[in-house]
């Protein structure tokens, strides 16, 4: 077993992550920057493609106001007012703080050259040429990180479990996988930035690190999440043919710049159909054009392999590669040349609204928890304006990093005035997270023929067929029992101790989290009947104002880490309904 | 239409010394050799150990493994209808099956 101590403990090393360990360092703590796998390159941030929202206000007018007004309009009713103006905020400080750290925002003639994105009243996001925005906020946040001294960064170590002393979060516990290794970590305060859920759906736009990891650990350390029916499905994925190398949803960008026409199976055009006006403008929201895709599908006018047609076809080669850059000859690499055939594309899982719920500091309803990124809910509301993930990111996790920070301060204060009770409690937390690594890692009786990948695999096939954009009682009703009799099945730990980069292991974890997280989504959709934003209920259509209101998910049942890692049952979901805006009111 | 790769798989751990395992694999025209990996755990062996994050997009960079004796990514390097050599890499430390130490020195566990 190895034992590490620290003030601040981020989990995951995104965009989220290093900004709050960044931030954290700069304000005085000492950090451990951990992730399940490589620094930087780990989550959803090195995957974006596209575009981050930030009224910049060059080279034309923009404000924080109207950047909040179309955040909150996407969001139906349902954003955190004072977590999507931070966002707006904040987000705008750090992409300013980005753009100083030299990550190369897309300039023309000395300005910022900023874009349409859908839903946005004017061009208002930021990018790095050409795809590039997330692979260069990465290595400008690592290079950051890399220059805090009081950063240590940790790879390829998964985190398991959090451990609550006393009530509050006081650290963790997890497995080094190169080793198989035990691992405990005392901490002052942790960040949790590990992401949203994505690996829940088959087709999804995430990397296999999505898995919900950053909800199910939250739950069993007694935080509440809230709005977790709200699984952002992004319209236009890549469906066909086969592409690799590439991001599935880069299409967006040059649909939007160049007017790819979206097309039925028969050729036509089709989204004004659904109460939506597209006209080349290309301002259809994300929920919108998911659902006429969609529908077009179920009513047998879909293309070859389930999805719609996006053409480019009307376009000469040149302008193509003007626009499309080296990117002409990455897809040349496919055997896709755009100016000759359309492409396929279809709704794939893309982020989840919902989250950990948090105050304006990212504090957790767990003293010493907070969060940062996709991980959070509330800020988005129902749907996520286009560009607001990246924006998200940094505000989050800046201001997760400072807040934990803070309270190490605190805590510092405290151990100052009494050392003794401190290095008693450094002693008990210790005692408690091996306990809880101890019981984790013990063998159990998992069959030897349970396939633990399968599972994984089966696990998206029911979200995706029963929990996925369009939802019924009856099929929501189908999915949680399909979740609920795979945990079971998966319930016991594998009959064997964990090895060097153990597979079985790292997916039996892995379904642990995943099959909680599922339930909590399913449950929540079950719960709300009506339609809104990207919960769509074919049973329950429009809009109902009653529903004005959060879904708050948390534990039933035992809290206490060790009791849980023991019990011998699934555990439960409590819901309860708590007002929009309680944040302000607070 | 689906064609077959035949993979032959480096397997095992250190202290052993590792063997190859013959795998019969299904694809489509476009699948990669991670592809291939993973219908591995899926289908036949759940043991096998991987690693990766962003399955295709290129990014993670993780999936680095040896076929036919050159460094590829297993993401970007299609199944092709032959038998196909997947190996860990040869300059970094074996870990187990095709995983290898890839993490930067500086970004490891430290040492006790």
């Amino acid at each position: 077993m190895r034992n590490l101590e620290t003030d601040v403990l981020v989990v995951g090393a995104g965009g989220a992550g290093m900004y709050a360990a960044v931030e954290a360092a700069r304000l005085g703590s000492r950090v451990i920057l951990a992730d399940r796998g490589l620094i930087g390159r780990s989550g959803a941030t090195v995957m974006a493609q596209m575009t981050v929202a930030a009224a910049m206000g060059e080279p034309a007018d923009d404000s924080v106001e109207a950047h909040l007004a179309d955040t909150l309009k996407a969001g139906r009713g349902l954003c955190e007012p004072d977590l999507s103006r931070l966002l707006c905020e904040e987000g705008l400080e750090c992409v300013r703080e980005m753009d100083t750290w030299g990550v190369g925002w897309a300039r023309a003639e000395g300005h910022l050259t900023p874009v349409m994105a859908p839903g946005h009243d004017r061009p208002r996001c930021v990018y790095v040429d050409f795809l590039n925005t997330g692979p260069a906020v990465s290595r400008t946040l690592r290079t950051q990180v890399i220059r805090s001294p009081l950063v240590q960064r940790v790879g390829d170590l998964c985190i398991t479990d959090l451990v609550v002393h006393e009530g509050r979060c006081a650290g963790a516990v997890g497995v080094h996988l190169p080793t198989g290794e035990a691992v405990t970590i005392v901490a002052g305060a942790v960040v949790l930035a590990c992401g949203g859920l994505t690996r829940l759906y088959a087709r999804n736009s995430a990397s296999s690190n999505m898995g919900g990891d950053a909800y199910a650990l939250a739950l069993r350390a007694g935080a509440p999440l809230i709005d977790m029916e709200f699984v952002q499905f992004f319209p236009i994925g890549h469906l066909a043919p086969r592409m690799i190398g590439m991001d599935p949803i880069m299409w967006d960008p040059f649909r939007y710049k160049l007017g790819g026409r979206l097309l039925n199976g028969l050729k036509e055009e089709f989204t004004h159909r659904y109460g939506t006006e597209d006209g080349g403008r290309y301002t259809i929201t994300r929920d919108q054009a998911t659902y006429a895709i969609y529908k077009e599908v179920e009513a047998g006018r879909g293309s070859p392999h389930g999805g719609a047609w996006l053409s480019f076809e009307h376009l000469p080669a040149e302008q193509l590669r003007a626009a499309f850059g080296p990117v002409v000859d990455r897809l040349a690499k496919n055997g896709i040349d755009l100016a000759k055939t359309p492409i396929e594309v279809a709704p794939i899982a893309h982020y989840h609204m919902g989250g950990v719920a948090v105050d304006t500091r990212m504090a957790t309803a767990v003293p010493g928890l907070f969060v940062g990124g996709e991980a959070v809910g509330g800020a988005n509301g129902a749907n996520r304006l286009s560009g607001n993930a990246i924006t998200e990111a940094f505000a989050f996790g800046r201001r997760a990093g400072a807040s934990a920070a803070e309270a190490v301060t605190a805590l510092a204060a405290s151990a100052v005035a009494d050392p003794a009770a401190s290095a008693a409690r450094i002693e008990q937390v210790r005692a408690q997270a091996q306990r809880l690594i101890e019981a984790t890692l013990t063998p159990g009786t998992l069959p030897a023929e349970a396939n633990t990948a399968a599972a994984i695999d089966e696990l998206q096939v029911i979200m995706s067929r029963k929990v996925g954009p369009f939802r019924t009682e009856a099929g929501l009703r189908e999915g949680l029992e399909g979740v609920r009799a795979l945990a079971q099945r998966f319930h016991a730990a594998p009959s064997f101790a964990p090895g060097a980069f153990d597979p079985v292991w790292l997916d039996w974890f892995d379904l642990r989290n995943m099959t909680l997280v599922a339930e909590t989504v399913a449950v929540a959709a079950l719960e709300r009947t009506e339609s809104r934003g990207a919960h769509q209920r074919e049973d329950h259509p429009g809009l109902d104002p009653d529903w004005t209101l959060h879904l708050e998910s948390r534990l039933a049942g035992p809290t206490d880490a060790v009791a849980l890692v023991q019990s011998q049952v699934n555990p439960q979901i409590a819901l309860a309904r708590v007002p929009v805006n309680a944040g302000a009111a607070a | 239409m689906k064609s077959l790769a035949q993979l032959k798989v480096w397997r095992g751990a250190p202290p052993e010394e590792g063997h190859y395992e013959q795998y019969e694999v299904p694809f489509e025209s476009g699948n990669s050799v991670l592809d291939g990996l993973r219908y591995i755990r899926s289908h036949f062996d759940r043991t096998l150990a991987l690693r990766f994050a962003c399955i295709n997009a290129n990014a993670c960079k993780e999936c680095m493994v040896m076929v036919d004796g050159k460094t590829v990514y297993g993401c970007t390097t299609r199944l092709e209808a032959r038998e196909m050599r997947i190996e860990p890499l040869r300059n970094k430390d074996w870990i187990r099956d095709v995983v290898s130490e890839i993490g930067p020195p500086d970004e490891r566990l430290p040492e006790v």
